[in-house]
């Protein structure tokens, strides 16, 4: 019986490409025309405090990716069971278990990394785009297109606070990745050649400018207005 | 005087927005009107003066290494601070149900005008940055409740502020890439520098 049922099933509907079409446009949409950051204005909180320098920005670009594409995977996997009254204290609850997995891991392999991120790792668990995408898709769709999905959003967010981070410390601090870059290209031209570093850029207040800027670039690309 | 002093502290030297970027989301997306940044900025004072003094005793009696030893000797070797995240926004989230239910009882107009904004204070990034700030800092129960207070008046502050420069800002001519996110994240950086005099003042 089991059997019939299954091929009939097969026969309606032919089994989905991998990465058909329609999947990757919930990978490619998030980079850009539907960026969570510069469009949907959402998880600018926990981010922006740690863009100061790239690579503590890369860690956290790459516990948020970690984060969402597991709490999208577990929430769709659970989406049938969760009752729709209590499903932010279980979404909630998913994302803390995972968070606090990224801090243990950090904590015990890259503890100067743990030291330097401090709290803005567990404010990933109130990064509303992870909750964002809970809500709006994860609880509606397949474990494996919700993964496609977290990890699209995941990486509109990383491409975004990745380019902060690059101009703050290239600005700020004259050095990407920790290469001093600016003492380099002074070097080259002698001794009385310098490029001053601008201390603004190491301040909060460069990253709300330089975000204000990357968003007023990138919506005028994509032609978003926003009334 | 010291707990004065840290008042001052964490309403202007350390601003939880300006400061930390902490309660963004919300920060730009309830600032269009001062009326309901008014209500959601109050919201978050009381939500923060009872949850950074909760999880303190949280923390102090149950998670931190070796509270346990109250039940007996032989607990005084546990450390459940791995536990902080989850027992944290599961406070918060209780917190925030509660003043849910206080404010429909008695106050609905204040209920009506901020709608889904109060449920969304769970996650409001201030609340538990603020609870965890609390938690790393070591301060005592006083001042757990004093930091929380005085966080939550400088989210006030900052949030009223903007809505009312935004309420001004629709009589203005912004070019259409900048209108909205772009031109508040400029004058969120120009009210940051504002907040940056405080800098260095020791009380």
């Amino acid at each position: 019986m089991s059997t019939e049922t299954a091929q009939v099933t097969e026969v309606k509907k032919p089994a989905e490409a991998l990465l058909s079409k329609r999947r990757k446009k919930l990978l490619s949409d998030p980079l850009v025309d539907d960026n969570p950051i510069t469009i949907q204005v959402l998880g600018i909180c926990s981010a922006l405090a740690v863009t100061t320098q790239l690579q503590p920005t890369f860690v956290m670009a790459l516990s948020v990716i970690f984060v969402m594409v597991f709490a999208n995977l577990t929430i769709s996997l659970l989406r049938n069971t969760i009752p729709s009254r209590v499903r932010i204290i279980v979404q909630l609850a998913v994302i803390a278990s995972l968070v606090t997995l990224v801090n243990e891991v950090l904590k015990a392999f890259a503890y100067d990394m743990y030291k330097e991120l401090s709290v803005f790792v567990g404010l990933i668990i109130t990064n509303c785009i992870v909750m964002g995408r809970l809500e709006a898709y994860a609880l509606g769709n397949k474990p494996y297109d919700s993964v496609l999905d977290g990890f699209g959003s995941a990486l509109g967010y990383a491409w975004i606070i990745l380019a902060v981070a690059f101009f703050r410390e290239l600005w700020g601090s004259g050095s990407v990745f920790g290469v001093p870059v600016f003492d380099q290209i002074s070097g080259l031209f002698g001794d009385d050649f310098s490029l001053a570093t601008n201390g603004l850029m190491v301040s909060p207040v460069g990253a709300f400018i330089i975000l204000g800027l990357i968003i007023w670039v990138q919506r005028t690309k994509t032609g978003y207005v926003e009334h | 005087m010291d707990l004065f002093n840290l008042a001052i502290k964490s309403i202007f030297i350390d601003n939880m927005v300006f400061a930390y970027f902490l309660g963004m989301c919300s920060f730009l997306a309830v600032s269009k009107k001062v009326s309901t940044a008014l209500g959601l900025g109050a919201a978050v004072i009381f939500v923060l003066t009872v949850t950074a003094p909760a999880n303190w005793l949280l923390n102090e009696f149950i998670l931190k290494e070796g509270a346990l030893v109250w039940l007996g000797e032989s607990f005084a070797e546990i450390d459940l601070s791995f536990l902080r995240f989850i027992m944290f926004i599961a406070i918060i989230a209780a917190m925030v149900q509660l003043v849910e239910m206080i404010v429909e009882k008695f106050a609905p107009a204040l209920y009506g005008a901020l709608g889904i904004f109060l449920p969304l204070i769970a996650v409001n990034c201030a609340i538990l940055g603020g609870s965890l700030f609390m938690a790393t800092r070591d301060y005592t129960l006083a001042e757990a409740g004093v930091y929380g207070f005085g966080s939550g008046v400088g989210f006030f502050l900052a949030i009223v502020a903007l809505a009312a420069i935004r309420e001004k800002l629709k009589y203005s001519n912004v070019p259409n890439g900048l209108k909205g996110l772009g031109i508040t994240m400029l004058i969120t950086g120009l009210m940051g520098i504002a907040f940056m005099s405080f800098m260095g003042i020791d009380l």
